[in-house]
């Protein structure tokens, strides 16, 4: 399997914070990498920088071998990476239907076009029943779902999911991790950030720690809970033997 | 494929033929002229807040300096008449196009500034704007431009003996308005800009370019509110700063959208059908006298803003 992503070096500051500092790890095509580390880690800046919301200060990001680092999120998901946000956004005023073909629009500039690909994620995401309720209206749950339909419609290659599983009731994290299986089962591959291990470490090929900014270690999900560094990170030293 | 979408927009159309029609046969029986010039000036600010929701309803710019665009128009078709001899059917397709122009210049600085620092830069640009034509010689200054008249014809666009010329002139600006809305809002450019103006975040991750789109959403507003601007000044036979570029112009096309629904094909509709006999009414039974036609406004707005925060419209039951 080829590399998909690459991230050489990354560092990004804000004022004296630094939220990044040097990270490199590949992504493998077709992989589910499970991004982890402590609340202020750096997961979602790092996300911030590989969907190009923030440029980092230093190092660079290659999709397929093209630098994508610092070109901005419209080059980004026009070159292929979609992501969801740790706190919903959706768009408010229009129904599901019409969200999603914002995302399509990426690929299609007709209207009539764009319309039969929303069709087609909106099937595929399970919200065909939802289609034409506005956005505002849908549940926690259902809003997580329309985040990555949305994402979905613009064809990625790469999807970035951050948390999308947090505050879910385990049925509903259920679901959830089916239609993460269904997504990546279409050839995409996945990053996800998520905390509860539970949920998180039978659906991941492979693991990236994070912890202050800085890799941790990275590896197979099942090493990855025995390390003591990673306890340490996560409980505290005196947790760690 | 059928969806609701398509059904929605299918229906828009039928609606919009029906009132079409109505709006057609509407001066027929009337012989009263100040009712039929009533009527004009109403379906020509339908037109107007039709072009400014463009800009400010689906893209969300707030644009509070559109009276530039409406005075340019008037000025731009008034002088290619007057001083070259252009007819303005042709000169007000000039008008719309400098206009726009005028637009996007205006447009790449401000549509760096968000929300309402956006809209206090283009009351500052429209205000630049008045007083420069005043102060300009080559424009008329304060003394304005009078339109002479060169014979009752389609060509010179004047007549004296029936104001139906102008009513059809007038509807069919509005319908076309009408009908760009509604291309508009079916297509790419439509979802960009509600996207952007719901969150901006959200819109970039899909691709949306937001600064292009604001642009070309710029440029669209001002052609037609340039070329409304030209049919006035053809119609009143006479135009100065005050009475086409002062900032109660730009207020008086932003407030139907914004009383009907920003974002709304009918709001703009609605709005100018209660806002201009009403402006227009005060005027004549008030004088205008002490700004109680701006009380009126205001009255209007903080009772929409607080009972019916999504406009008029959504009193139908319509979407949004
Ligand atoms: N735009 C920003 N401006 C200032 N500081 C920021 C910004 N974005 C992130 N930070 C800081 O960078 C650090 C890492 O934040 P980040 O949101 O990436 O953590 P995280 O791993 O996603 O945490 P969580 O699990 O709580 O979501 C934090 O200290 C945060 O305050
Ligand atoms: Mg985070």
């Amino acid at each position: 399997m080829s590399v998909l992503l690459e991230v050489k070096d990354v560092s990004k500051s804000f004022g004296g914070v630094a939220a990044n500092v040097d990270i490199s790890f590949d992504v493998t095509e077709g992989e589910i990498l499970g991004l982890i580390g402590p609340n202020g880690a750096g997961k979602t800046s790092l996300f911030n920088a590989i969907s190009g919301d923030v440029t980092p200060d230093k190092g660079e990001i290659r999709l397929s071998g093209v630098r994508v680092s610092g070109t901005g999120p419209v080059a980004c998901a026009r070159a292929g990476i979609a992501r969801t946000f740790q706190v919903v956004r959706s768009f408010d005023s229009m129904t599901v239907r019409e969200n999603v073909m914002v995302g399509a629009f990426c690929r299609h500039t007709r209207a009539a076009t764009a319309m039969a690909e929303a069709e087609r994620v909106l099937d595929f995401a399970g919200l065909a029943a939802q289609a034409d309720r506005p956005a505002h209206s849908l549940t926690p749950p259902e809003k997580r779902r329309l985040e990555i339909a949305r994402a979905l419609a613009t064809e990625p290659k790469l999807l970035l999911l951050d948390e999308m599983l947090t505050g879910l009731t385990p049925t509903e994290a259920g679901a959830g991790v089916q239609l993460i299986r269904d997504v990546r089962a279409q050839g995409i591959t996945i990053i996800m950030v998520e905390h509860v291990m539970e949920i998180l470490l039978p659906l991941i090929d492979r693991a990236v720690v994070l912890n202050l900014g800085r890799v941790l270690t990275s590896g197979l999900p099942g090493d990855l809970v025995q390390d003591p560094a990673v306890i340490s990170a996560y409980l505290g030293d005196r947790y760690a033997q | 494929m059928t969806n609701a979408i398509t059904r929605r927009r299918r229906l828009e159309l039928v609606v919009g033929a029906v009132v079409l029609a109505i709006l057609a046969v509407l001066p027929l029986p009337i012989r009263d002229v100040y009712t039929q010039n009533l009527i004009i000036l109403t379906i020509l600010y339908a037109g107007l807040a039709q072009a400014w929701n463009i800009l400010g309803g689906y893209c969300g710019q707030i644009s509070l300096g559109h009276g530039l665009y409406f005075g340019i128009g008037a000025y731009v078709s008034t002088m290619l008449f007057v001083d070259a001899g252009i007819s303005p059917l042709l000169g007000m397709f000039a008008a719309g196009a400098i206009a726009s122009l005028v637009a996007l210049l205006v447009g790449w600085p401000c549509f760096r500034l968000s929300g309402h620092y956006y809209a206090i830069a283009t009351v500052v640009v429209g205000e630049i704007g008045h007083l420069l034509f005043l102060n300009w010689d080559f424009v008329g200054a304060a003394t304005g431009l009078y339109v002479p008249f060169h014979g009752q014809s389609w060509m010179n666009l004047q007549f004296r003996t029936s104001k139906l010329p102008f009513h059809y002139l007038a509807l069919v600006f509005a319908a076309a308005t009408w009908i760009v809305a509604w291309v508009l809002e079916g297509s790419r450019w439509g979802y960009s800009w509600r996207a952007m103006r719901d969150d901006v975040i959200a819109a970039r991750s899909l691709a949306v370019r937001v600064f292009p789109s604001k642009m070309a959403a710029s440029a669209i507003s001002g052609f037609f509110t340039g070329l409304g601007g030209a049919i006035f000044a053809q119609y009143v036979g006479y135009i100065d700063p005050d009475s086409v570029m002062a900032a109660n112009i730009s207020i008086l096309i932003a407030l139907p959208a914004v009383l009907g629904g920003v974002g709304t094909l009918w709001g703009p509709l609605i709005g100018a059908a209660i806002l201009i006999p009403t402006s227009e009414l005060t005027r004549s039974y008030l004088g205008g006298a002490g700004g109680v036609d701006l009380m009126i406004y205001g009255a209007l707005i903080v009772g929409v803003a607080l009972l019916r925060p999504a406009g008029l419209v959504s009193l139908l039951g319509a979407r949004r």
